[in-house]
């Protein structure tokens, strides 16, 4: 080994493999495009000040989502890629993937979709979305903010370094060991794996903190937590499931971090080790992850049947404890992920009917999305068909669950193709679509300007269509006893239903298309979709109360809240835009700062680092790291204040835009 | 220790304006925030104590916890720790009568008690390391290790931000800032002591007993 370059040396490179080297190309000449454009147009400085320093939770939450749809786009090819991969390799034919590059696409597949673009998304959201609803001016910790994007983002490009630099996991995306320890995968993909989500696993963390302290504290007066906006409580659960979940993953990873570096026995099959407690470790915290990620989809359903069936959501308060109860019950069922263990059957009978008990606060939502519907005065927009095709498409994927939380019927279709259809039913028909529908809902809000209707509607249509052309094959493949994550097979009857399925998943391709051109097509027309009224929809949130985008501090005056659904009371008693009662005053805003940027990129360095045993790259990023947390602790110079002559300027000129408008 | 001089303002010390509501509302927002971390630093604690909950037998034929544990030499460990929480309970009592320098010197003596548990543990895990009792032994000594060195690392960066805010209360005196982030430590250092009763009670004394 060396001391400069570590494990690292040029063969590290695929320059063999022409899939991958053709993916690095593709992304390189991407990212240059994008970096031309920027220079060309002169926006560096722009893009320095506006995003990449800023601490403002909005320009924050725009970074997420942006940062989300990019890796939706390297998690889909590695899903079409195993789609093709099947529908041709069977038989005589080999396909195209050797099984150690199919294993590597699986794991990386799983690991970015939940990790970077569900959690991006869903994060994003949240900032986007949160501070505004509770008429707040930012998150309670600005810079943590601006730190925890930092640090995802620098997962996420350690993730994909591993295409380049080496390999990543051949593990599947749960890494179990023992096949994740040394003795069965020696080279650097499962270190990738574990140093990718440690960072940004203390990013999400972080958000957990801040968002619950922004919500218990900073909510506007009057804004009992029973007239908190149904996002916010359901963002509230997912932060406080983040709080309590998170850490655990982060144990997990040390360990198996340990056994890897220092040779300790944690989970290895020498030693006194126990590879079960791994898989308990994993899924006390992953079951909680699947709500993290599906509860604030929830809270989007809820905005937008409410908005658009013109009507308070029904069931308010059942919503709220049916929210709770799933957040409780979330931590009590981690073990229907693995009935098969063998832990007898009382234990698989407790975790079973724990099980099904979540599907009932589930179906009380169902219920209560169906009455805001009934008589309501539906407007099928592009958000609104989202919520539509959830509605039906969750329901069926919430019975297949139900089906596998039965011990019996799960030790036949564990680990078969019928529970990837299962959890895919949910994660696509829940997360996705519910991110969808969000970032319709709230991109004139964050943006200023709506996305163009048409495109959304084709590119909703080939989702759903899609969906169950690709994955309705599984169950039945599930059934006909295709075991999951295979790259070659003999069987021909598997054949046609995997030819279909990959037919679906170009479909899906296609309203991924659609999605980027929808919004290129909405940024270039931009001025024809603007929202001046700052209240598209016809809301009843707060955050449809202020111009959009909101100027820096959200609220030129804090608004005073005396029911649920705030600003749709506003308007019924006094109209249109919202006009501070008192005089403007000065408003203090914290500065941008480039810490967290810094940290993020110097925490690139430290996993790569420890990824190829480069210790001094490692030791001089976590000093520097340091360093930038020192310089920032003693920095005097964090707020700012905006004086009152200047948000009068602002707020009369967002009113006289406003005016007139419908 | 104990007895106070009155202090000159120094020239060199910025004049501190009242405490405003805003900084009030921070206080409160930030020592709430910080709470909330703790409780996720409770889980992750409890995510190892639950690792050694499991594999605390597992000694793969090495030494078990009555070879290797030296309850004595721990109680002195655990008394200097202890002690150390109380010192730091004088830090916050000088800090709230803006009493500068008494702060100081009860933060020195919190530091050289942290540090000398951080020595000690050193030396433990250095001894038991030399007899052949390392991480990599067993399962059993893999979770000792990890949970016993998790408390460590903290107590550790413990000392680093006692070192940093010493600095700053040299440097800035009690303005709200320091306030602030010395309240922040203060229920650090007092959580650490929580675990590691938890440490002594479930490592040491179940593992010789």
């Amino acid at each position: 080994m060396n001391a400069i370059f570590g494990k690292l040396t040029l063969e590290a490179i695929p320059y063999d493999q022409v899939v991958t080297m053709a993916a690095v190309g593709l992304g390189g000449l991407a990212a240059l495009a994008v970096a031309a454009a920027i220079t060309w147009y002169g926006r560096w400085r722009w893009l320095w000040d506006e995003y990449l320093t800023s601490v403002d939770h909005k320009k924050i939450g725009i970074m997420y989502v942006v940062l989300g749809l990019v890796m939706l786009l390297r998690g889909f090819t590695d899903a079409i890629m195993m789609r093709i991969q099947q529908a041709i390799s069977f038989g005589a034919n080999p396909g195209y993937l050797p099984p150690h590059h199919y294993d590597q696409i699986f794991s990386a597949h799983g690991v970015i979709m939940i990790f970077f673009v569900a959690m991006p998304l869903v994060v994003g959201l949240m900032n986007i979305a949160v501070p505004l609803q509770i008429g707040a001016r930012d998150v309670a910790f600005p810079f943590l903010n601006s730190l925890s994007f930092w640090l995802t983002f620098a997962g996420a490009i350690l993730i994909n370094a591993s295409l380049v630099f080496g390999e990543f996991a051949k593990t599947g995306w749960a890494a179990y060991p023992p096949l994740s320890e040394t003795s069965f995968s020696p080279d650097v993909g499962v270190d990738y794996y574990i140093w990718s989500l440690e960072i940004s696993g203390i990013g999400t963390l972080l958000t957990g903190v801040n968002f619950l302290a922004t919500i218990l504290r900073m909510r506007a007066p009057g804004m009992k937590l029973m007239r908190m906006p149904i996002f916010t409580w359901t963002a509230f659960c997912t932060n406080v499931l983040i709080v309590a979940a998170f850490p655990i993953l982060t144990v997990t990873l040390s360990l198996l971090a340990l056994d890897r570096y220092v040779g300790t026995h944690f989970f290895t099959n020498d030693g006194g080790g126990e590879q079960m407690m791994y898989v308990n470790l994993f899924w006390a915290w992953g079951h909680p992850e699947v709500y993290i990620l599906v509860l604030p989809a929830f809270g989007v359903f809820s905005e937008v049947v409410a908005t658009f069936s013109g009507k308070p959501l029904f069931g308010y308060k059942s919503m709220v404890w049916a929210t709770i109860a799933i957040t409780f019950f979330s931590f009590v069922v981690w073990l229907h992920h693995f009935f098969t263990m063998g832990a007898g059957a009382n234990v698989n009978a407790f975790f079973g009917i724990a099980t099904m008990i979540i599907a009932i606060p589930t179906g009380v939502k169902m219920f209560n999305w169906l009455f805001t519907m009934f008589r309501g005065r539906v407007r099928f927009t592009v958000p609104m068909l989202w919520t539509l095709g959830f509605m039906i498409t969750f329901t069926i994927g919430g019975m297949t669950g139900v089906l596998l939380a039965m011990p019996g019927a799960d030790f036949v279709l564990h680990n078969s193709l019928f529970l990837i259809a299962h959890f895919h039913n949910t994660i696509i028909g829940g997360v996705v679509f519910g991110v969808f529908a969000g970032i319709t809902y709230w991109f004139p809000k964050a943006t200023g300007f709506r996305l163009y209707e048409p495109l959304g509607k084709a590119a909703f249509w080939c989702w759903i269509v899609g969906f169950y052309v690709a994955f309705m094959p599984l169950y039945v493949l599930g059934f006909m006893g295709m075991t999951r994550r295979l790259s070659h097979y003999d069987n021909p009857d598997w054949h046609p239903w995997l030819v279909v399925a990959a037919g679906g998943a170009g479909l899906i391709a296609l309203g991924i298309l659609f999605t980027i051109l929808q919004i290129a097509y909405s940024i270039w027309k931009r001025d024809e979709l603007r929202d001046l009224t700052g209240d598209p929809w016809n809301g009843r949130t707060l955050e449809w109360s202020t111009s959009s985008p909101p100027p820096a501090y959200n609220f030129a005056e804090t608004p005073h809240v005396t029911e649920l659904d705030a600003w749709a009371r506003m308007k019924a008693s006094g109209g249109g835009m919202f006009v501070p009662a008192s005089p403007y005053g000065d408003i203090h805003m914290p500065s941008n700062t480039a810490a967290g940027l810094l940290i993020g990129i110097l925490s690139i360095g430290l996993g790569f680092g420890l990824v190829w045993y480069i210790w001094w790259l490692a030791a001089v990023s976590a000093l520097a790291m340091f360093a930038v947390l020192l310089h920032r602790l003693f920095e005097a110079d964090i707020a700012f204040v905006i004086p009152a002559a200047e948000v009068k300027d602002l707020e009369l000129r967002r009113l006289e835009a406003g005016a007139g408008q419908p | 220790m104990t007895i106070d001089l009155p202090e000159a303002h120094s020239v060199h010390a910025p004049q501190l304006p009242p405490a405003s509501e805003h900084d009030t509302e921070l206080t409160e927002k930030t020592v709430f925030g910080f709470w909330l971390y703790l409780m996720s630093d409770c889980v992750l604690f409890a995510s190892l104590f639950a690792v050694y909950a499991v594999l605390g037998r597992n000694y793969a034929g090495g030494p078990t916890g009555r070879d290797i544990f030296d309850l004595s030499y721990v109680l002195a460990e655990t008394a200097i720790l202890l002690l150390s929480s109380v010192a730091y309970g004088f830090v916050t009592l000088a800090a709230h009568d803006d009493r500068r320098r008494t702060a100081l010197r009860w933060l020195a003596l919190t530091f050289a008690l942290g540090l000398a548990f951080v020595a000690m543990e050193a030396y433990e895990f250095h001894h038991l390391v030399g007899e052949g009792a390392g991480p990599s032994r067993s399962a059993f000594l893999s979770a000792y290790f990890a949970l016993v060195g998790t408390h460590g690392l903290h107590v550790a960066s413990g000392l680093v931000w006692m070192a940093v805010m010493a600095v700053q209360l040299a440097r800035d005196g009690l303005s709200a800032t320091v306030h602030r982030r010395m309240a922040l430590l203060g229920l650090f250092w007092h959580f650490l002591d929580i675990i590691w009763i938890v440490v002594f009670t479930e490592v040491y004394l179940t593992g010789v007993l």
